[in-house]
């Protein structure tokens, strides 16, 4: 299947990527390529076949309904890894424009 | 001590502390001194710690104390995807620049608590995606046995500070060959364990329901060592099981399955010999040959492209600039921030399969393709239980051609991809396999190591490591790691 440069600037926007233009180009071949190959699977009778989702039949794992205390790690340095941060908060830019 | 020679495997270093030949700071400063000589050219390590003799000294202290726990003083190295606390980390990117791991991955701290000593962080193709460490936003690990070729990938690093002697034994990932390719480049043993029975908790991220952590050593007894202090259930990996117990021993003669697809186009002719003379030397200490077909083996890397991909894209959407790593400077808002961060600290690798995976994922596109990859999943487990059926152990080789030359494969993304078409059918069902050193062949004036896949039944990796060892013994051309 055929990738257009359309599709790959859509993509790029769901995906949170600020592709260059010389990116764009080069990602427009490569999916494609890529997409060729993939489409084997097309020759693959799968009616019969469940989708398998994971590695493990586990259905279900449970814990006790209380807080995780050895889970928690240490909040200053969870809060501290973050590039920026004030008064143990994380910092970040404005949602909306103020227009 | 200067001219005192130290072994290399994990079993005979402890049997020198035991016996008090030598200490653990001895050894840490014999090892330090090796990465000292070589690995500026090698380029395994991204980081040697800083305190590693304090650490050997600190595990001499409990030793003398009277500690007599399984890893007391031998250094470990660890893949840079492997969170250690207070330590950096960084998956071989620019995007977790800076980052400082709050809190142990599962199984390092199992690691500490049996008395290891960590070395440092080895290199790593960016976000465990490679097959050559050459996507490291670090620069490429060369190849110990020919720095003009790769030690294969993702967890190149940790197999070629095994074979360098760097490191006894080392931890890697591997979500679809990253432990045993790069074992079957570099020379060493590689085991990739049962999904879930290494915690996954600590671990960056890449697909999770392929994703696997496990050691690098220089024999398959090293490796077990180590597999059984990191493996076990963990509460903070929903999808982590109880640690596989040790089996009874198997009934002899060992059934071993060859997969006809494993021997066909596109595999190097001399590893392709390699790979028949150890499965002959096996059959004559033993071993019972068997001809097996996995119909659906040539579709596994199709399949691994869909599927991890899919994982890849939505996993690593928490790179974004918030609150690890990298932000880029002069973003204007909270989405610019998100697209700029990661444009400027993503390389090309992560790029391409987190634009592969968004698609497949998209609107219109997800029966097609991810449902369909899904689909096709069962159908390769199905295959691997159709065949567990009436052998043992399923055999062949780890990767398709020796370790190439650095800057060979990087051109065309596909090419890269198929050094892991052997691989990535065991990671898709589960299952746990190993890599182990059979005869080297002899490439433009070179000797590279050639690595046999075995590969074992789900949850039975005690009897995967049994029939591994017999393997072993039964290869004296290929015996234990090759030594570079």
């Amino acid at each position: 299947m055929a990738i257009t440069k359309a599709d790959v600037h859509h993509i790029a926007r769901l995906a949170r990527i600020a592709l260059s233009a010389r990116e764009e180009t080069a990602l427009e071949q490569e999916l494609s390529g890529i997409l060729d190959f993939i489409a084997e699977l097309n020759a693959v009778d799968t009616a019969a076949a469940e989708p398998l989702t994971g590695g493990t039949d586990l259905v279900n794992s449970w814990r006790d309904d209380a807080p995780p205390a050895e889970q928690a790690g240490d909040p200053a340095a969870l809060i501290a890894a973050a590039p920026e941060h004030r008064d143990g908060y994380i910092a970040v830019r404005a949602v909306f424009d103020r227009a | 001590m200067s001219t005192q020679s130290f072994p290399t495997g994990v079993r005979d270093i402890v049997a020198g502390f035991a016996a008090r030949t030598f200490s653990a700071e001895e050894y840490a400063r014999f090892v330090l001194g090796e990465i000292e000589r070589r690995d500026p050219e090698l380029h395994a390590f991204l980081e040697v710690f800083d305190d590693v003799v304090q650490q050997a000294r600190e595990k001499d202290a409990e030793r003398a104390a009277g500690s007599a726990a399984p890893l007391l003083g031998i250094p470990v190295a660890t893949k840079d995807n492997l969170l250690i606390r207070g330590r950096r980390a960084g998956a071989g990117s620019k995007i977790l620049e800076g980052y400082v791991a709050a809190y142990d991955a599962t199984a390092i701290a199992r690691l500490g608590q049996a008395g290891a000593v960590f070395l440092g962080r080895t290199n790593m193709d960016e976000f465990a995606m490679g097959s050559s460490t050459e996507h490291s936003a670090f620069g490429p690990t060369k190849n110990p046995h020919d720095p003009t070729r790769v030690p294969g990938g993702s967890s190149g690093g940790s197999a070629a500070a095994v074979a360098a002697g760097f490191a006894p034994a080392a931890l890697g990932s591997d979500t679809g060959g990253s432990i045993r390719q790069p074992a079957a480049f570099s020379g060493v043993v590689g085991f990739k364990p049962t999904y879930g029975t290494v915690s996954r908790s600590g671990l960056v991220v890449m697909a999770s329901s392929l994703d696997q952590i496990g050691p690098f050593a220089r024999s398959v007894d090293d490796a077990r060592l180590l597999f059984n202090v990191i493996a076990g259930r963990d509460p903070l990996d929903a999808t982590s099981a109880a640690a596989p117990s040790a089996t009874a021993a198997a009934k002899k003669p060992l059934v071993i399955g060859v997969p006809k697809e494993y021997f066909g186009d596109g595999l190097d002719p001399a590893v392709a010999r390699s790979v028949r003379q150890a499965l002959a030397a096996w059959e004559r200490a033993g071993a019972r040959l068997e001809e097996i077909s996995l119909p659906h083996a040539r579709f596994g890397l199709a399949a691994y492209y869909i599927i991890m991909p899919a994982e890849v894209s939505s996993n690593l959407a928490r790179f974004d600039g918030i609150r690890y790593g990298y932000r880029a400077p002069d973003a204007e808002n909270l989405l610019s921030t998100y697209e700029q961060t990661r444009a400027q600290g993503f390389g090309a690798e992560p790029k391409r399969r987190i634009m592969l995976g968004t698609f497949a994922l998209s609107h219109g596109y997800y029966d097609a393709y991810y449902e369909k990859a899904q689909r096709v999943r069962r159908l390769i487990r199905d295959d691997f239980a159709a065949a567990f059926r009436s052998v043992d152990v399923i055999a062949g080789p780890t990767a398709p051609m020796p370790a190439f030359r650095i800057g060979e494969r990087t051109s065309d993304p596909l090419q890269m991809y198929l050094a892991d078409i052997y691989t990535v059918g065991v990671n898709l069902a589960g299952l746990p396999a190993i890599s182990l050193p059979a005869a080297p062949v002899s490439v433009d004036g070179a000797s590279l190591p050639v690595g046999l896949q075995l590969i074992g039944q789900w949850g039975r990796d005690h009897a995967l490591l049994d029939a591994a060892a017999d393997a072993e013994a039964a290869m004296p051309d290929g015996r234990r790691a090759i030594t570079a």
